[in-house]
This record gives structure tokens, sequence and C-alpha cells, in this order.
């Protein structure tokens, strides 16, 4: 397994939502990819936005710009 | 190997005709226009080809939905009322567990028949829960998650024995195990059209055997009986309420044909051929856990895997991302079956196989478990 470093992970309420993110993301050249739903966040599935830490700012702008209603901002181990 | 959610690659011929379709489909039974019947013609073709292809009596007791949720939501909220008692099992999917729940919360009593550390029901408890009210066992032919598989045969046994009801979900089996509603016994049989029967997302269906009536789910155009407030109760059209997906039927169709000209006995030892490679590749590896019974000689060609204690999410995006294997993570919507093997915070990575993947694919993919494992 790859190295672990700390990682900005964003959490949505629905599966359309993240799909959203990741539209927006692409279209604002905002950094980034889905990934499942670590288990330290929930058992329960689903994607999550993850990114660096230090991209942190663009990416709370992107969800800001773009309305996307996320569940909750992480950071956690990945 | 995530097949077990859907097939990737369908058959040309799937392909075809659904493009052929799209170019000429008009909407079935509304009217005797060519384009109408081009539709009719295909959609009533598709419902014999799976009469047969399920050993029904009948083609009118095929109904065509968009999944195995929206059939086992019409079967299971459409047949059973308060009072009703139904057996269900952990080895079912949410999209068996969230409508009995809901069936619960409206009175009906519900069992449901827990497993043994292999993953496998028994029979005789099964037999032995049927009360006076018992309506249906209500069941799934393979569990999604493990690969296990139920005796169909034996559960029909049972039920009909009883005089109850038997529902059954064989959404991982349709396409790859024979399913014989007659000779099983099943009164109600759901399954869906993007997995193992190779066909087009948005495709499934039910067979209903003859005298089994289910309270429709959706009522709206039937194409017939226009000046009836009441939906007609003529089958199929009393479940098939609005415009069918005639352009995903059309694919459906050819997938049955491809199916029965391959073989499905031939397509599965293939699969089962992958499964056991993969499985005589992982199971020794130390600190890699394998769920599921592997002594059976029916299964289903799933294997599903945890890395010591790593997240199966963790795993599953490392395969994706760094050797392009497509796995599926996390619970599987099969929460009683990851509370019976105690794998509720970690989940767990499902591999699946399909006809299409190849012994050099499943040594890749035996082979990142091992460099996975060595580099914890």
């Amino acid at each position: 397994m790859r190295k672990k470093e700390k990682k900005l992970v964003v959490t949505f309420h629905t599966t359309a939502d993240a799909m959203a993110m990741e539209k927006a993301c692409r279209e604002h050249n905002a950094p980034g990819r889905l990934i499942p739903v670590p288990r330290s966040i929930s058992a329960g599935c689903g994607m999550a936005w993850c990114a660096a830490l230090e991209d942190r700012d663009r990416i709370l702008q992107v969800l800001e710009e773009r309305k996307i209603e996320q569940e909750d901002v992480h950071e956690c181990m990945l | 190997m995530d097949n077990a959610a859907t097939t990737i690659h369908k058959p040309e011929p799937v392909k075809a005709a659904v493009l052929a379709a799209m170019d000429s489909f008009g909407n079935a039974g509304r009217g005797a226009s060519e384009p109408a019947l081009n539709a009719s013609r295909v959609i009533y073709e598709t419902r014999e080809k799976l009469a047969r292809f399920f050993h029904g009596e009948d083609a009118s007791r095929i109904v065509f939905t968009a999944n195995s949720t929206e059939s086992l939501n019409i079967a299971i909220k459409g047949l059973f009322s308060s009072g009703d008692h139904v057996i269900t099992t952990v080895l079912e999917h949410n999209s068996v567990l969230r409508p009995l729940y809901e069936c619960r919360e409206r009175g009906v009593e519900l069992t449901i028949l827990d497993c043994d550390e292999k993953g496998n029901i028994s029979y005789e408890e099964m037999e032995a829960a049927v009360k006076d009210n018992t309506k249906a066992v209500v069941c799934t032919h393979a569990s999604n998650l493990t690969g296990n598989m139920i005796d169909l045969e034996r559960v029909g046994e049972i039920t009909r024995r009883k005089g109850i009801l038997l529902v059954a979900d064989a959404s991982q089996t349709a396409g790859v195990y024979p399913v014989d509603v007659q000779k099983m016994g099943i009164d109600v049989l759901c399954f869906t059209g993007h997995k193992g029967m190779l066909g087009p997302q948005g495709t499934g269906g039910m067979y209903v055997r003859p005298g089994v009536v289910i309270r429709p789910l959706l009522s709206g155009g039937s194409g017939v009986d226009t000046y009836n407030p009441r939906h007609p109760d003529l089958m199929p059209a009393a479940l098939e309420a609005g415009t069918l997906n005639g352009h995903g039927i059309a694919g459906l169709g050819a997938a049955v044909s491809w199916l029965e000209e391959k073989g499905p006995d031939v397509l599965r030892e293939t699969e089962l051929s992958r499964m056991r490679q993969f499985y005589e590749g992982v199971s020794r590896i130390p600190g890699v856990t394998v769920y599921g019974d592997f002594s059976a000689d029916m299964r289903c060609p799933i294997v599903s895997l945890n890395i010591g204690d790593y997240d199966s999410s963790e795993v599953s995006d490392e395969l994706s991302v760094t050797y392009g294997i497509v796995t599926r993570p996390g619970a599987h919507c099969a929460p009683l079956m990851h509370r019976a093997l105690r794998t509720i915070g970690q989940g767990a990575v499902r591999f699946s196989f399909s006809h299409y993947n190849t012994e050099e694919e499943v040594e890749t993919a035996v082979q990142a478990i091992k460099e996975l494992v060595n580099d914890q």
C-alpha cells in the first residue's frame, strides 16, 4: 500500500452531489479525485472528493461557487 | 472484476439491437402504426424468450421492470398485508430487506434466518420458522457478497409442502445458473437484465406464476381499457403501467439469444475457473481473509476478501489506481451479511468474474494482492 499522508476529504449526502463536485472541479481546474468513502469517516459506502490539504481553499471555493452541498470536510490519513 | 455489480462488456448483438431499436421503435401497445408494432413485436418476442429461458408456463406472466429492485418492490409490497408472516435470510440485499422492513412497519411479521460461519443458512430452521400465518419465503438465489448459493429447489420443496409462496431474487444468478421456476417451485422470480443476463442497465423483470395475484405498485397508461378508472388487472399489463423501456428490452432479448447460443453452462465454467484460480492464489496468503463457502460445487464466481485490518475502500482504491483492477469495496448493500461476517466497519473487497476475464488478468490480480500484503 502507498505511504499514507493526511488528505482533505469532502463527503456528500448523495452520489449526485459527488458527481456534481467532480464536474465542477474539472471545470474550475481544481485538483483532486473521487474515492470510496474511507471507513474512518463512515462504513455506509458512497464517494468522497479527495485532495491535498494545501488545496483546501480552492476546493471550498468550488463548493461555494457552485452551491454544492457537502456533508462534511474531513482531514484523514489516506 | 466487478461483474456482480454490472457486466461491463456486452455482446455485440446486444449493442446492435439497442441501436436498431432507437432507429425504429414507436411506443409498444400504443396504436398499430408500423413503428409501434416494431416495438410491440420485439417486446413480445423478448417476453417469450424469457418465459422459455426461465421455464415459465406462459409469456404473459413475464413482467418487464427497470431492475431487480423494482421487481422485488412490486412483489413484496404487492403480496403482503398486515398480519402476514414472511421468512427471509441474512444473505439478502437491501432491495429485499428494505421493502420488507417497510412491510414490517405496516404490520407484517418478519423472521430473518441467520447463517453459519461460512455464510450458509439452515433449511431445517427455515422449515421450522413456518407458522400458520406465514405467507412466503423471500430469499436470494445467491449472496452478492460471498457468492454462496441457496438451494432454491430445496426451498421450493418446503414452500410447496407448506402451501406458502416462494419469492426468489435471482439478481446474481440469472443468466449464470439455470433457473427453472416450475422445477424449483418459484411463485415469483425477480431478475435484473444488466448482470449475468448481459443486457442493458434499466432492464429487468419478474415471472409471476399463474394464480398469484400481486397488487400493482403503479397504475396509469396501459394502452388498453382507457375508460376504465381502474388499471386493468390482466397480466402482464397489470404490473406494467407506463411506457416500457423498449430500447433496453430489445437489447435484453438479444442478450437472451446470445446466452442460449453460447450456452450459459459454458460461460459459467469459464467464470468459475477464474474464481477458483483467484481463490487458490489468494486464500493461502497470510493476512488475507476470504469470506464464504468454497467447498460447495455450486457457487457464484465471487471472491470477497480483506487484507489484515485495512479499510476495504483503501485496498479497492489502490487496486484501481496502481493496478487498474476494478473491484467493489464497502458494504455491497448487504448489511446483515456483513454483520454475520463481522465486517461492518471494514467492509470487504469483492472480486466478481465474468466470462471475458482472462487467466492473465486473474494472475495480475493475485500478484497485486501479494504485493499489497507485502507492502503493509
